[in-house]
């Protein structure tokens, strides 16, 4: 293939020299990148500007190839505008509107340019919108899509909501009952985290990691971990990289459980909602005895994790594992047999194989729709390279594939951390980590229980962070949300949308 | 007056379903409490019909309440065709929530008034023409007098109408009071409410008037199930109603495990139920008939 030769492929968790990252000129590195996708059958995993506050910014494509466990790089400079790639590749549109509002470049071509988080660009003065720089940005505030019509109506949720969940802003255009078109607009979460994190790593970084998205806690912390021993060329001990696995599966086992009881709940179904309720509380009370905290919050740290688990907590563990894993399977096998349940998850909110290819879904949400995506088995990193987990897969697309890829994974995890507990390997748990090589860039994947988190560093001169990337799941699997609603009933939104239960802080950022 | 404890008898057995403990079986009641004396907040947008509204439903259900015989006692009123006025009168109750709803301009609970409106519009002909069975078999043309006639010996000789009758009567006492499959009362979710919709924006007294009426409603259709399911004459008047109440508890806990056992339906399907309410009651009309 001609594209690749023009790419620097590596690894994951791989830093490689600034300078090694080939620079191609914008037609090229526009052509690579849809190239890639389209015959490389790779997925944009971060496209991202980054520069200073003056010069050219430089869009950055990190492309990942599940099928050969590699990723690439390619680079280009741009001033002012160039021909947007989501025109042909779809699953660049929210990475293109991110690079038009934080570095005031414009895609041009892109079909449906608008903010997405409403804050100022980072150079000063330049603007995708042509928007006065004194002029107050708030959220929400933007064009949506409108349907004309005799019968349209439309009808906007948020960003107050009636639950006690995170603010987004939720437009449908709607015929009756029938949604023909739902818009997400977020941005109300945006906390700069990104900004804030130049300069670093320091004592705040890790707390930007834990918090970048709070149920993601130890996927984000252990993404950002492997990027900093990485650039520091420190091998994580074993025993450190075993208790990080187990903690990254409780995590998903616990968020797992928390939303087929929602999905339930969300039908009406009280049982499963009320059990699976308690379970969850059960299995983060593991995370807890692990660290004190249940979600995980200072577990991980760069060199290792904080606290080790000895042999009377390992079998507290591994007693709590097994009856919470007897009640798991009574609570939600309820669900599967239960017509009326069924009736309502299976052909809701249905996303085929071939949408979800294109628009880059990640995590579960993609796994349901038969695309076997998982860093865990296609990139594996840590304790994974040694301990295979399959990925699990079904092929519907609706609410019923999205929850019962859900109950494969926590069968799956559950087996994996208890084989994990019985065979700890022996060792410290941490160790100090130096300071991080200058002038380098490494790309840290990580699958959460929401899907990939890409975490993306670059260092200057001095070793400190010149860029720091985050990608989380839900940037990713937004737009899915919105494109499963088309044709659905309005009524099934909530339901949709706790099938897929995406992050808004770890979108916002 | 009894009326806000059977939804504490059916959140109790919701409770144990779900492996929790409950709310006690008086909430209703301290919520009613509380919310009467608190103040209310109205809309800029809204006019007297939202001021209205929560009035009207509350009036029109009391007086439906007067209508309404329980354990063969006489209805406090009473009069040949009063099962018309019966329907008519929860239809008022609907109408003017409705237009209170509508009245806020809120496209939420414009939704839910479309909502509402179609499956009442469904559910209404399922409890006329289940009334129509029981008072031609009956013949009498008052609840009080139709109710009064129903025993055992009807209920065995007519056996298969008045299982049809109760059949209708049951999925109309659930989607009128809101209940799974066809709503959840539990829903907070503004997308997919349907009765809950209506009252978004009342607030105070005026919610405190929503919340009553709609357990008189809850206990006006549980009564007219009860009643036929349970047409057992003792011959004293207090032991009938004894029976009644203690029908209406286990009604109440049927409707808990129904909740607990059962998803809720797709809003595309609720129609379907509703048209199944009103076959069910026509098949009973035709058996009489005979």
């Amino acid at each position: 293939m001609a594209g690749t030769r023009q790419l620097l492929e590596i690894c994951n968790t791989e830093a490689v020299s600034l300078q090694d990252v080939p620079r191609l000129n914008t037609t090229e590195f526009r052509q690579a990148v849809i190239d890639a996708v389209r015959i490389g059958g790779a997925s944009i995993a971060a496209l991202f500007g980054h520069g200073q506050a003056n010069g050219p910014v430089r869009l950055m494509a990190v492309l990942e190839y599940p099928a050969r466990g590699t990723l690439s790089l390619v680079s280009t400079d741009v001033q002012y505008s160039y021909d947007a790639i989501t025109p042909d590749c779809p699953q660049a549109h929210w990475f293109e509107r991110e690079i038009a509002e934080q570095w005031g470049v414009e895609p041009q071509g892109h079909p449906w340019l608008k903010p997405i988080r409403f804050h100022t660009s980072c150079r000063r003065g330049m603007d995708a919108w042509a928007r006065k720089a004194d002029s107050p940005i708030l959220p929400g505030v933007t064009d949506y899509f409108r349907v004309e019509g005799e019968e349209i109506h439309e009808v906007a949720v948020g960003p107050v909501h009636a639950g006690i969940i995170e603010p987004g802003h939720f437009r449908f255009q709607c015929h009756g009952e029938d949604v023909f078109h739902l818009e997400i607009s977020l941005g109300y979460q945006h906390r700069g985290i990104e900004k804030a994190l130049l300069g670093g790593p320091n004592k705040r970084t890790l707390h930007y990691m834990e918090t970048a998205a709070g149920d993601t806690t130890i996927g984000h912390a252990t993404a950002y971990c492997r990027a900093i021993e990485t650039l520091c060329a420190y091998n994580v001990p074993a025993r450190a990289q075993a208790l990080r696995a187990i903690a990254l599966e409780l995590e998903r086992v616990a968020n797992h459980v928390g939303d087929l009881g929602a999905l339930a709940g969300e039908v009406a179904y009280l049982p499963t909602m009320s059990y699976c309720g308690r379970i969850r509380g059960d299995i983060l009370n593991m995370t807890a005895l692990l660290c004190g905290n249940r979600f995980g919050r200072g577990l991980v740290k760069p060199g290792g994790v904080r606290f080790d688990a000895e042999a009377g907590r390992v079998g507290d563990l591994l007693n709590r594992l097994d009856a919470a894993s007897k009640d798991l399977e009574v609570a939600v096998n309820l669900l599967w047999n239960i017509p009326s349940v069924m009736a309502r998850f299976e052909e809701t909110g249905t996303l085929s194989q071939d949408l979800a290819r294109q628009i880059g879904l990640v995590g579960p949400a993609a796994r349901a729709c038969g695309v076997s995506r998982d860093v865990r088995q296609d990139l594996p990193f840590g304790m994974y390279r040694f301990a295979h987990i399959p990925a699990s897969t079904w092929h519907s697309g609706d609410v019923f594939a999205r929850a019962y890829v859900r109950w494969l994974e926590i069968q799956r995890s559950l087996t994996f951390v208890r084989e994990q507990l019985q065979s700890l390997p022996a060792g410290s748990v941490a160790g100090a980590i130096g300071e991080p090589a200058p002038g380098q860039i490494v790309v840290s994947l990580t699958e959460g229980w929401r899907g990939e988190i890409c975490h993306v560093a670059l260092t200057d001169d001095d070793g400190q962070f010149a860029h720091y990337k985050i990608v989380d799941p839900s940037f990713h699997n937004w737009f899915g949300l919105a494109c499963c609603l088309r044709d659905q009933q309005v009524s099934d939104f909530p339901l949709c949308n706790k099938s897929f239960n995406l992050s808004y802080c770890g979108h916002d950022l | 007056m009894l009326a806000p404890l059977l939804l504490g008898v059916i959140n109790k057995t919701k409770a144990f379903f779900g492996g929790r403990k409950g709310q006690p079986f008086l909430q209703l009641y301290y919520d009613l409490n509380k919310l009467l004396r608190k103040g209310a907040v109205y809309s800029h947008t809204t006019s007297w019909i939202f001021r209205a509204g929560p009035v009207v439903w509350l009036a029109a259900a009391a007086v439906a309440m007067l209508l309404v015989p329980l354990g063969g006692s006489a209805a406090p009123m009473s009069f040949a065709g009063d099962l018309v006025l019966l329907a008519y009168l929860l239809g008022l109750m609907r109408f003017f929530v409705v237009l209170a709803a509508m009245d806020t301009g809120s496209a939420l609970e414009g939704m839910g008034a479309s909502r509402e409106v179609q499956f009442s519009a469904l559910a209404e002909p399922a409890l006329l023409l289940a009334l129509a069975a029981l008072a031609r078999q009956t013949g009498q043309l008052s609840l009080t007098d139709i109710y009064g006639a129903m025993s055992f010996d009807v209920l065995l000789k007519t056996g298969p109408a008045m299982i049809l009758v109760a059949g209708a009567l049951l999925i109309v006492f659930l989607a009128e009071n809101a209940r799974v499959p066809v709503d959840d009362p539990d829903t907070h979710l503004e997308l997919t409410m349907i009765h809950e919709v209506l009252a978004l924006d009342t607030s105070g007294p005026d919610f405190a008037f929503i919340l009553y009426g709609s357990a008189l409603k809850l206990w006006i259709l549980g009564a007219l199930l009860v009643g036929v399911l349970l047409p057992i004459r003792t011959g004293w008047l207090w032991a009938d109603i004894g029976i009644s109440l203690a029908g209406m508890v286990l009604l109440a806990v049927a409707t808990g495990v129904i909740e607990s056992t059962m998803a809720r339906l797709r809003l595309l399907r609720v129609p379907q139920l509703l048209g199944a309410a009103s076959a069910l009651a026509i098949l009973a009309l035709i058996l009489v008939f005979r």
